[in-house]
């Protein structure tokens, strides 16, 4: 005999946030009264302690073999009220949850509309959950081996904690050295650290690290498996030079001829086409660069230069890309940001004058190491007098990037000093407003004020010429006025914008995006590193704009959340997944080219298609291609969503 | 000029993008009209031909199925699978009579809460216009007259 079905409806006030526009006790009202319906109750916090504790008493109570819950949206808290009936001994698949938060309360002007629809979709979950069916999760073993892929201070992060739990773990850094854009800077705010003094130690920790296996010059490609059980592959793009025979002298980067401007410097000085690029880089061993190198550029008469004064026989024009593939239960993505280009603005001058240049330019200028040795000069070797910065050139700019970029502030106050110290020069900040927003921030702004750096609070609207001088316009909105400031050197503090190939990297992991382009976390306070792709974990400025400190704070914070899966072992599969009735089947095979996963296959004896539950994600596609209807999905059946079509329709 | 027809729009989206997609309109608090109701689906590639004539015969005077962009699928390629039936769902809706405004298949992201909001507030507008759906026996019927007729 066919066990009685007895449903618990629960409506969630959520406080005000449902209960504002949904008559939470007319909805469950409505509820009690339909099919099977044992009990409804609303109730301020369902999540809460005690509204888990009613369920879970109801369960016992009234012996519900059904629990609906409408609140909030199921990715927010499906898990906890499906936790909330597995403690009370019910299956956590015999339970529904119905959207009137996000899809209704917030999103409806009109209460009595609000109240309707929240009718609706209550009762269509309860009609649905009639048709569940207790479903058990299955259990994976975890790979403990771990990947980072990128090799700025997030990652290098991410990888020294990985490596000193005992996890191995590969890094994969697309330039030919590791450092990222902390490599390139000056100081840091607010102690005005020397950026190289405390980022180097912890590039030649990664190189030193024996648990740690460093690929430079190379790229992910492809993404296979699941959590706890990746396959990646991975391009290492021809060096051109075989790291175990070179010494990293240098000779073969003296004599190459050709001559490229440096990414590194930011175009300010050349590098060759054989090239390390900076004197700290880890592995401090050239790449060649084949585009410009004229081994390869040129057919005939082709330079050989650099073999012929390696001393060890490491230039090898032969070399050609290798794929190589990886093994590991957990990801992690630090791969960074991308710059703004000002030259797409002809208001800033960028391009155009000389002495308009970037911030991170400004950085290398200043830079004891960078092309002038350090010296802060215009381009024709003048020491300048007068130096404008111009904050938020492409953020907070409806038209380039909406969004904050965060450091700009901050780092501008580093630059107004390093340039007051280094010429004496008066210096001129434009500035909206002002965000000094970490520890010790708003300590360094009052000090910088009392250096004498002068702020003018107004964006920097224009750079022009007049008599042979640089001069900013901008409206000075505190005194209302409009200001022109002649200076000799323009310092254009630019957005943080997703990488250029950002869109191709995360669909290679299955990471999805907000609408500035960046990484979108799962949760942005609850789960800030996990991504839509369980064990795909993402940390640093490829999420959003960051500063060291909480780059680093998420670096090693996706290394725990990897460590966490990793060491735990094995990882909990949800069961909802493809099955095949094989009366039903008719063996035609329609099914087995439209898994992504291949994981159906055909059994020639029974003639028909078998699904393989492990590497089966649940999709459904198949499912909705069956001709004989054998194919179904376990808690997205046939049956539940057309009887949920039929009964959202009802009221 | 709403000459007090409200149709009812069943929404058929995917856990990932359009959903979470629809999820942010609420977290953004943006308004848009109470015709919607929405059932969620793994993949886009889950929807089924029998889904939208489904929601036609029960009742709804529009059907919206919206699954991740191209190239998004957090399955890979369920959305192309999608896609493909799709050109078989429009066949299959004309032959039964029902007018183009009142089915649509779109690409809407997690971040485009947006865009979800203003693709219902069009929606429902079109179908509005188009009026009540009165059913697909009835509708065949009017066929079936319209051809006696000729």
């Amino acid at each position: 005999m066919l066990e009685e079905i007895r449903i618990g409806v629960y409506v969630c006030h959520c406080g005000s946030n449902i209960a504002d526009k949904v008559d939470c006790p007319a909805v469950a009202a409505y509820a009690s009264q339909l099919p099977h319906v044992v009990v409804a109750r609303d109730y301020q916090y369902m999540c809460s302690d005690p509204g888990q504790e009613l369920i879970r008493q109801d369960i016992k109570e009234l012996k519900l073999n059904r629990v609906v819950v409408a609140s909030c949206s199921p990715r927010m808290h499906e898990p906890t009220f499906r936790k909330v009936c597995e403690s009370a001994g019910l299956n956590g698949y015999l339970y529904e949850m119905a959207n009137i938060r996000e899809h209704c309360s917030w999103v409806t002007e009109d209460p009595q509309q609000a109240t309707e629809k929240a009718k609706a979709l209550v009762r269509a979950a309860v009609a649905r959950v009639v048709h569940h069916e207790p479903l058990f999760e299955r259990w994976a073993p975890v790979n403990p081996n771990i990947l980072v892929v990128g090799g700025g201070i997030a990652g290098i992060e991410a990888a020294l904690k990985v490596a000193a739990a005992g996890n191995k773990v590969w890094l994969v850094e697309k330039s030919p050295s590791i450092g990222g854009n902390m490599a390139r800077l000056d100081k840091t705010f607010p102690t005005l650290d020397c950026s190289a003094c405390i980022l180097t130690p912890k590039m030649v920790s990664v190189a030193q690290d024996e648990n740690i296996t460093l690929l430079t010059y190379a790229e992910v490609e492809q993404v296979e498996g699941y959590v706890g059980n990746f396959r990646v592959t991975i391009r290492k793009k021809a060096r051109s030079v075989d790291l175990n025979k070179c010494t990293g002298c240098g000779r073969c980067q003296e004599k190459c001829p050709v001559e490229v401007p440096s990414e590194f410097e930011a175009g300010l000085a050349m590098r060759k086409a054989i090239y390390t690029p900076f004197p700290q880089a880890v592995p401090n061993k050239p790449a060649i660069d084949r585009e410009h190198c004229r081994h390869f550029t040129r057919t005939k008469g082709k330079c050989r230069v650099c073999f012929n004064v390696c001393q060890v026989g490491a230039i090898d024009y032969d070399q050609e890309d290798e794929l190589v593939t990886y093994e590991c239960g957990a990801i992690i993505v630090a791969t960074g940001y991308g710059l703004f280009d000002p030259s797409v603005g002809p208001q800033w001058g960028y391009g155009r004058y000389d002495d308009v240049i970037t911030a991170i330019q400004f950085e290398r200028l200043v830079n004891a190491s960078g092309p002038t040795k350090g010296k802060v000069v215009c381009k024709d070797g003048r020491v300048p007098e007068r130096i404008a910065i111009l904050h938020c050139i492409g953020s907070r700019d409806e038209n380039y990037h909406p969004y904050c970029s965060r450091i700009c502030c901050m780092a501008s106050l580093k630059l107004a000093h390093l340039a007051r110290e280094k010429t004496g020069a008066e210096v001129y900040n434009f500035y909206i407003d002002l965000r000094a927003f970490g520890k010790g921030y708003e300590e360094f702004y009052n000090r910088i004020l009392e250096e004498g750096v002068n702020f003018i609070r107004g964006k920097g609207a224009e750079v022009t010429q007049k008599d042979g001088r640089l001069v900013v316009r901008g409206e000075d909105t505190l005194l209302g006025r409009y200001r022109e400031v002649p200076v000799d050197l323009v310092i254009l503090n630019t957005a943080l914008e997703p990488q250029p190939d950002a869109t191709k990297v995360a669909q290679i992991f299955g990471i999805q995006r907000s609408a500035d382009g960046f990484f979108l976390e799962s949760h942005p306070k609850l789960e800030p590193l996990k991504t839509a792709t369980d064990g795909v974990f993402i940390a640093g400025c490829c999420q959003g704009p960051k500063d060291i400190p909480d780059s680093v704070a998420q670096g090693a914070g996706a290394a725990a959340e990897a460590l966490s899966l990793a060491t735990a072992g094995k990882v909990k599969i949800s069961p909802v997944v493809a099955s095949i009735d094989p009366d039903l089947c008719s063996g035609c095979r329609m099914c087995l080219p439209l898994c992504p996963y291949g994981a159906i296959s055909f059994n020639e004896e029974k003639k028909v298609a078998e699904v393989n539950e492990t590497l089966c994600k649940g999709c459904g596609t198949c499912a909705a291609s069956c001709g004989s209807g054998a194919l179904n999905v376990r808690h997205f059946t046939r049956n539940q969503i057309l009887t949920q079509i039929e009964e959202v329709l009802a009221v | 000029m709403t000459n007090g027809f409200e149709p009812k729009i069943v929404g058929i989206l995917c856990n990932w993008c359009s959903y979470a997609g629809a999820d942010l309109a609420g977290i953004s608090r943006l308004k848009y009209p109470a015709n919607i109701r929405i059932i969620r689906v793994m993949c886009s590639g889950r929807v089924e031909p029998s889904f939208v004539l489904k929601a036609f015969q029960k009742g709804a005077d529009g059907v919206l199925v919206s699954g991740c962009h191209p190239g998004d699928c957090h399955y890979m390629e369920g959305n192309y699978k999608m896609a493909r039936r799709n050109v078989f769902i429009e066949e299959l809706l004309a032959s039964f009579g029902i007018e183009k405004g009142r089915y649509r298949q779109t690409w809407i992201s997690a971040s485009e809460g947006e865009i979800f909001a203003q693709v219902v507030r069009e929606m429902v507008e079109e179908v509005r216009k188009l009026g009540p759906f009165p059913g697909l026996g009835a509708r065949l019927k009017e066929l079936a007259a319209a051809e006696g007729g000729k």
